[in-house]
This record gives structure tokens, sequence and C-alpha cells, in this order.
């Protein structure tokens, strides 16, 4: 399984070598770094080519570094119904650029780039309809980052006066609570009290 | 209708002339335009809350947007912040008609980053359960869709059978649908020696069912009008719209990520991957009904197996809680109990998409773990989001009647798709 990937990897790394920067494998999975400016030419290569055929986008998704300068990795998921292979196409991008369509190669990525953006405020240059999709007509933020609180900004009630839904601030009665459980022994950054005396009776 | 008519587009009467007056069709000329109506939120055949701006010319389809997100519950952003664990029962409420089939791609995803090998037993009951949950879905799918179209009797006997599946899953887990009921490193807890017979009892049973709907729907002329040459998709449609599940298989592509790339023990199972050959409706409904036919003979195989094969069920270790016996006699399980239950455990860091042959399709979680005890970001791939996608493509030049049986062949349930 992973012969068959490195083999795959180093395929497509040789033949569009402008396109890959890098490849790896991890968990039997195969995954290419790119660069945005080239993931069109890649995709389309991805599904053309003879050995790949990655005829089908299986999904389109985001993850949100906010301490990094390139903010965001653009995630792409492609299989092969006929050589029954998956490949992984991730693209760091900055949060002001744009990331170049793929409608064209594949249709069905028109409502997973809408949803990165609703969801991310990622731009596509070159989309139809990039209207938000999930969130709520008007909405304001974007919810997938991590500066977005949980608990979100607004809520919506009935408002039996007006006789129609209003929306309000969010409030909460009680602060919104993220525990730390993580373990004295295992992961903790900080010094437990009292332990601050251990290293100075040592020495 | 919404405040806000979508892209500025108004409702109104097909005939009106400019000037606002109508005219008599024989006097002077018309203004026709197309009349855009809405489909849902509230409809019966929108198979939960979909809102779908239909532009209609007389009574055909001339484009179809679906506006979704009324569902939408920020389950990606919810997982963000809580547990492995804590987060599994949140895949019961993605597609509710079969919840375990969903908590599978979860656990998947953390047994592949974490390399966890689950006990043989506890695989056999994934696959057993699986099945269940195949079986519950295309009960509700081919038996509203026939009501979709027409037919008021298919629910009523489908939903009989559906009632005894759900109390299989009650006997096995407690609860009806929010099951919680596969952990990582295999499920929750033994199923009894009688409730596997009680399966298999069922099983034998079930196909004189299935041959009443049958006798109802197959060969029924309004049914077959209502779906025949109704939504064909072809091969190509099916690589540009990324579609999974019966909806290539009943265009005649034997794709099943159970056979073509087997997970769980699926390899060791016999069971026939049934395909369509036309591509429209009404294939697609002979794939589903032949497809519970395969299930039934997976679950006989499967309790077969499961008598002989006795065995823990969970893969003892950090992802699991220790056995209860243990637990109460021991400090160091009771200490392990309480950090599993309220930590949780560490995932090592690096990225996993694992999927499941789905009864809609190809589920998929694709999991970001930072190394903490919670996900960085989970993506859920939901097969119906893709296949709602199409709406437009597929119904453009259908009758507006046609629109309720395609939505019903397609298999869209919102849990999954608003997420």
């Amino acid at each position: 399984m992973t012969e068959a990937l490195n083999e795959l990897g180093a395929h497509i790394s040789l033949k569009r070598p402008d396109c890959v920067i890098s490849y790896s494998i991890a968990n039997d999975e195969l995954t290419l770094e790119v660069a945005p400016t080239s993931l069109v030419g890649l995709a389309e290569f991805l599904k053309t080519d003879a050995t790949c055929r990655f005829s089908t986008l299986v999904d389109i998704t985001a993850i949100d570094y906010p301490e990094r300068a390139a903010r965001f990795d653009v995630v792409y998921h492609f299989l092969s119904m006929y050589q029954n292979h998956r490949i992984r196409l991730r693209c760091a991008v900055r949060e002001e650029d744009m990331v170049p369509s793929i409608i064209d190669v594949h249709p069905s990525a028109n409502w997973f780039e809408r949803e990165v953006f609703d969801m991310f405020g990622i731009l596509f240059s070159g989309h139809p309809d990039l209207r938000r999709i999930l969130t709520d007509y008007g909405f304001r933020g974007y919810p997938l980052r991590k500066d977005f609180p949980t608990t979100g900004y607004t809520e919506v009630r009935y408002d039996e006066a007006q006789k129609r839904v209003v929306y309000e601030p969010v409030s909460l009665v009680q602060e919104y609570r993220q525990f730390d459980f993580m373990s004295p022994w295992e992961g903790a950054e900080y010094i437990l009290p009292g332990d601050e005396k251990t290293d100075g009776a040592k020495g | 209708m919404a405040s806000f008519p979508p892209h500025g587009k108004q409702t109104g009467w097909g005939y009106k002339m400019m000037d606002g007056n109508f005219d008599d069709a024989l006097t002077g000329e018309q203004k026709i335009r197309n009349f855009n109506i809405n489909f849902g939120p509230q409809h019966p055949a929108a198979h939960g809350v979909l809102r779908m701006v239909l532009e209609l010319d007389g009574e055909i389809v001339e484009r179809a947007d679906p506006h979704i997100g009324l569902l939408h519950r920020g389950t990606e952003k919810l997982m963000e912040s809580r547990t492995y664990l804590q987060n599994l029962p949140y895949l019961d409420r993605l597609d509710y008609v079969a919840p375990m089939n969903q908590e599978h791609a979860w656990c998947m995803a953390i047994e592949k980053l974490t390399g966890t090998v689950v006990p043989r037993r506890a695989s056999l009951i994934r696959v057993l359960y699986s099945e269940i949950g195949r079986i519950l879905n295309h009960l509700l799918n081919v038996t509203t869709q026939a009501m979709d179209v027409g037919a008021l009797t298919p629910p009523l006997w489908g939903f009989e059978e559906r009632e005894k599946l759900m109390v299989f899953y009650e006997r096995a887990c407690g609860a009806r649908l929010h099951a919680a009921y596969f952990r990582p490193g295999g499920v929750h807890q033994d199923l009894p020696p009688q409730l596997i017979e009680d399966i298999d009892d069922w099983a034998d049973e079930f196909p004189a069912v299935l041959d009443d709907i049958d006798g109802l729907l197959t060969e029924n002329r309004i049914f077959k009008q209502r779906n025949a040459d109704i939504g064909i998709i072809s091969e190509d449609d099916i690589l540009d719209w990324g579609f999974s599940g019966v909806m290539v298989r009943g265009s005649g592509l034997p794709w099943d990520l159970r056979r073509s790339q087997p997970y769980e023990c699926y390899d060791e199972f016999e069971f026939q991957i049934p395909v369509g050959k036309n591509g429209d409706c009404y294939d697609r409904y002979l794939c589903r009904m032949a497809e519970m036919r395969e299930s039934l003979k997976i679950i006989k195989q499967a309790c077969e197996k499961l008598r002989v094969e006795k065995g823990d069920v969970l893969a003892r270790g950090k992802l699991t809680p220790p056995a209860r016996a243990e637990m109460k006699t021991s400090m160091e399980a009771l200490i392990h109990h309480f950090k599993l239950y309220t930590e949780g455990f560490h995932v090592p860091a690096g990225e996993v998409y694992a999927a499941v042959e789905a009864p809609k399709g190809e589920f998929g979680v694709y999991m970001v773990s930072d190394g903490s005890n919670k996900p960085y970001r989970a993506k859920l791939r939901a097969p119906g989001f893709l296949h709602l996608q199409a709406m437009d493509y597929v119904a453009k030049g259908h009758q507006l009647a046609d629109v309720a049986a395609i939505i019903g062949t397609m298999d869209v349930v919102f849990g999954e798709i608003d997420r």
C-alpha cells in the first residue's frame, strides 16, 4: 500500500515538478503540498493522467492556524474509482490570498468552496456564485476560524410583542466554560502550586 | 415567501403586462415570465428543512437553487472544544436515519491515528449493526420516496420493521436512535446471546415483508410512471458531481467501499453489489431493495460468526475504559476510568481521512489532531451534500412533480448536509 503510494507520489512530482512542492505518506495516505497558483493545473492533471485518474472530488475543507503567516491550509481530497486510490492536496494560503476555484475541472467543488468561504472567509477566484451556504441569511463572521467564539455573537428568539423573530447579542447566564483537563503528569505546561520549590530544594 | 426574494426576483403571476394590467390572450401581446416558487422548508417531500427556490417555465423546472443550512448546528465547531469521546454522540445526530454508520467513521479515524486494533468480536458486532443501519435507512428511503410519488401504504409497512430494528438498537445500547454504541477501540458493551438469536430470527422473517413492499411498488403502474426515466445519471455525471453510494450503483458502476476498500472485516463476508442499468430513479429504487436483501445475508453471517466468536469487545488500553468489575476493585483502574471520562485520551498528532460506505454513500471523517485530547479540526464529509448540490443539474428540464421524486431518490437527510 505504502509502496504504491510512494510510486504514485514520485510519478506525480516527476510529471509536474512545477506544481508539487513536496509529497509525504502518513497513515497510508498520500499528501501533496502544492502552491495555490498551480492548483487548477494539478487538479486537471490528476483527473486526466492515466495512472492517477482522480476523477472524483471527495472533499474540500480548510484548517485555521492563526499563529502562522500563511494562516490557512486548504485541503482537497480526491478519489479514483478506476485506480482505487485516494490523494490529498494541501495548500497554505494567507488570509488575504485568493485561491483559484477548481469548478471548471470538478463542478462538484461549487458547494465545497462556498462552504469554505462561509466558514473561513477564504475567497475563491473564478467561483461563479460565492454566497454563504450553511449560515443564516445576513450572518457575519467566519465561524470555523479559531478566533470566532463557539457561542457566536448573536442569538435569535421569537418576540411576542413584535410578532417576529428578533436578533440579540448573546447573553450567557454563565460564562462559557472551557475546562483544562490536561493532567498534571502529562501535557501540563504550568507548574503545580507547591512544585516550584522542588527544583530549588534539590539545588 | 421570505421577506427578501432570492436574486431580487419576484414571485408573481406568469402572465402580466409590462404596465401591470392583465391582458386578454386574444387581444394583445403577453409578457410571459418564469414563475418562481419556494419548495419548502415545510414541504413534506423536502425530507426535512430544505428550502429550494425553483424557477418554472410552466411546469418545467428551469433552475433549482437549494438553500441549505436551516439545520446548521455548528457540529464541526463544537467538536473542536470537546474531547474525542464527547464528540462521538454528535455523529449520531448527523444522519439520524442510520446513526451507527456515522459513528463507525469517527471511530475508524481515531483508531487509524492511534493504531488501535479492534477485537474480532467487536468488529463483527460493528458489521452487524452497520448492516442493520443500512436496512433502517433503505426502508425509510424507499418507502417515503414512494410516499412522495403518491403511495401511502409502504411507509406504514416499512416503519413497522424499522421499529423492530430500533428495538435491536435499544437492546444493544439502551437508545433507539442516538446510540453512541461504537467506541474507539470496539463497541461499548457486548450483545446478550438472546439478542443475536432474535436478530437472526428477524432476518428470517424480513424477506417476507420485503416481498410485500416489492409487491406494492415494483410493478405498480403509477410508481413506475413516476420513477422510470426520471433523474437519469450517467457515468460522467457521477464523476462531475462526486456521487457515491446508490447514486453510483444505480447507474451500473459497481463501486462500494465495503468491497473496493474493505474496512472492518467486510472482506470475509459473502455478498453481492447490486447495480442498476439505466441510472434513473426506478433503478435506484431496485438497487436499494436488492441491497437490503444483501444486507440480510451479511446479518445472517455475522450472527453465525458471533455465536462462535467470544471474547472482549473493547481493545483494553488507554483509549477504552477498564472492565467494570476491575474498576470497582483496582485503584489504577479507577483512576484510569476517571481520567478517561474527564480528560479523555490523547491522540497522536497527524491527519487522517476515514471513510465508510454509509447507506447514503461515502461518509468520511477528516481529522486533524495536534496531539491533545481534542481534535484540532474535524471535517465531516456527508454524501448527501454532494447529491443535493447536483439538484439543479438533475432536476433541470423535469416536471415540477418530478422534483419530489428526485429529492427522494437522492436520499438527503439534513442532519448530515447542514451539520
